[in-house]
C-alpha cells in the first residue's frame, strides 16, 4: 500500500545536498504541487536528473529560479534563460546528455545494470573520457546508469496500492524514474480505490508515496 | 517563392506512404505543410506519441497532450502514447525511418553540426543526437549560406558536432545534395540558379554526376 501524504510532507523528505529525480518534458507531466512546496522548502545545493528545466515560471524552472541546484543532468535547457545564466557565470554545474541516453542511464540505474553501450554522441562532445568499443561494425560509448533518492512522479491517476496510469505525453520520463529513485513519490490528478490491473502503467510495489495534486 | 517554401515543397517529396518520421523543431516542421495528397505518413513526437494531429481549436487543448516544444497537438486514431525510453528506443533501434533536422552546419563526411555554439548559444542536444545516430534517413535541411552569405555547407565543421558521419541528404533552397562515401553529390538544382552558383555557394568539393544534374520540380 502506498502512503497518502501532503505535497509539504514530500518535499520535506529532500535534504540539502540530495540527488531528485523529477518527471516531465517541459513541465508536461511534472509533479507541480510538490515542485512548489519544495521551492517554499527552500532546499539547496541539489542534485537535478531531468529531461530539462522546462521555464522560468513553470515546474523545476522554478526551482532553478530559486537557485536551488548546483548540478543539473539534462538533455536541454533552451527554454529557461536563467539555467543558461548560472551555467555562464560558474553558478550551476550543467551535464547534457543526449535525452535518449538520459532515459536509458535513468532505467538502466533502476532495474539493476550498471552501465551500457550506445552509439549516440560518437564523435561529439558527449563522448569526451567515455570508452569507446565496436559492436557489430559499429562505435559505441560507454554510459554509466544513473538513480537518485527522491523521485517524484506525476500521474493522470493513482490508487491506493501505488499503482499509476499516465495520460498522453504526460508518461515521458514518469515510467522509468518510478524504479530510480530510492523513495518514489507519484503526484496525481485523481485518487481512486483501485485501478483495473489492465489499466496501470507503473507497478504499484514501486511507488511508497501518493500526493494528491493541489489546485 | 519564399526560402522555407522552396524547402518545405521538395522535402515533403522526399518520403513514400506508411514511412514513420521525426520532424525536428523549426524549419523542418514546414515539410508537413506540403505533404502531397497521396503520401500518408506517420508523425512521432520522442517526447512519447505516434500519429499525432494538427493543434486542437481553442479551449480544446489537453494539457497533457503537446509536441516536443511544448505547444498543444491531438491524436488522431491509430495513435499511440508511450514514455521516453521506449520513444529512444524507437529512434536509436532504427525503427524511425526519416527525420528532418536544421543546421548551422553540415559537411562533405555527412557530419552534422546544429546543437550549440560554444560561450553563445547552448541549448543542449535534446534529441538530436539519438535521431541521427538512429533514423534511417537523415534529412539535414538549411538556408545555403548564412545571413552574411557564407557557406553552411563546408569541408569540415567547426562547431561541436551533433553526428559523425550521419546526413544522407541536404536540402536548400539552391539544391539537393546527396552525401556518398566518394563526397557530396549535387543532385538537384532550383530553377532560378545554376550548377556554377551553387558551387560558388558552397565550400564543400560538389561532385557533378555523369548523368547530370536535375531541375528540381515543386
Amino acid at each position: 500500500m502506498a502512503k497518502v501524504i501532503t505535497a509539504a510532507e514530500a518535499a520535506a523528505m529532500v535534504k540539502d545536498g540530495d540527488t531528485i529525480l523529477v518527471g516531465g518534458f517541459l513541465g508536461i507531466g511534472s509533479p507541480g504541487t510538490i515542485i512548489d512546496e519544495m521551492v517554499a522548502a527552500n532546499v539547496k545545493d541539489l542534485t537535478l536528473i531531468c529531461n530539462d528545466t522546462a521555464f522560468p515560471d513553470k515546474m523545476v524552472g522554478k526551482m532553478i529560479v530559486n537557485k536551488q541546484f548546483k548540478k543539473i543532468i539534462v538533455s536541454h535547457i533552451g527554454t529557461n534563460k536563467e539555467t543558461g545564466r548560472q551555467m555562464t557565470a560558474g553558478e550551476l554545474d550543467v551535464e547534457l546528455n543526449p535525452q535518449g541516453t538520459l532515459a536509458e542511464r535513468i532505467r538502466n540505474g533502476g532495474i539493476g545494470v550498471g552501465a551500457f553501450y550506445t552509439p549516440t554522441g560518437v564523435g561529439t562532445p558527449v563522448a569526451e573520457g567515455k570508452e569507446v568499443r565496436v559492436f557489430n561494425g559499429r562505435e559505441m560509448l560507454l554510459e554509466m546508469a544513473i538513480k537518485g533518492k527522491v523521485a517524484f512522479l506525476k500521474a493522470a491517476k493513482g490508487d491506493k496500492y501505488g499503482n499509476l496510469r499516465y495520460h498522453a505525453t504526460g508518461m515521458n520520463f514518469n515510467p522509468v524514474m518510478a524504479f530510480a529513485g530510492e523513495t518514489v513519490v507519484a503526484e496525481v490528478d485523481e485518487l481512486v480505490d483501485f485501478l483495473d490491473p489492465d489499466d496501470v502503467h507503473t507497478p504499484g510495489v514501486l511507488v511508497d508515496y501518493i500526493v494528491r495534486r493541489g489546485r | 517563392m519564399d526560402l522555407r517554401e522552396a524547402i518545405g515543397r521538395r522535402g515533403a517529396k522526399m518520403f513514400k506512404s506508411g514511412m514513420l518520421v521525426n520532424l525536428g523543431i523549426g524549419m523542418p516542421t514546414i515539410l508537413a505543410n506540403y505533404l502531397p495528397a497521396d503520401v500518408d505518413l506517420v508523425f512521432q513526437s520522442e517526447n512519447g506519441v505516434i500519429r499525432f494531429g494538427p493543434k486542437p481549436e481553442e479551449g480544446y487543448e489537453d494539457p497533457y497532450l503537446t509536441n516536443a516544444g511544448a505547444v498543444p497537438l491531438t491524436v488522431m486514431q491509430g495513435g499511440c502514447y508511450f514514455d521516453s525510453a521506449t520513444s529512444f528506443g524507437l529512434i536509436r533501434g532504427g525503427h524511425v525511418d526519416a527525420t528532418v533536422l536544421g543546421v548551422l552546419e553540415v559537411d562533405e563526411k555527412g557530419n552534422l553540426a546544429n546543437y550549440m555554439v560554444p560561450g553563445k548559444l547552448v541549448p543542449g542536444m535534446g534529441g538530436a543526437m539519438d535521431l541521427v545516430t538512429g533514423a534511417k534517413m537523415v534529412v539535414a535541411v538549411t538556408e545555403h549560406t548564412d545571413k552574411s552569405g557564407a557557406p553552411k555547407i563546408l569541408k569540415q565543421c567547426k562547431l561541436p558536432l551533433t553526428g559523425k558521419q550521419v546526413v544522407h541528404w541536404i536540402l536548400s533552397e539552391l539544391a539537393l545534395i546527396q552525401v556518398t562515401p566518394e563526397g557530396l553529390v549535387l543532385r538537384e538544382i532550383a530553377p532560378d540558379t545554376t550548377v556554377e552558383e551553387v558551387v560558388a555557394k558552397t565550400e564543400a568539393a560538389l561532385i557533378i554526376p555523369p548523368e547530370g544534374v536535375k531541375t528540381i520540380e515543386y
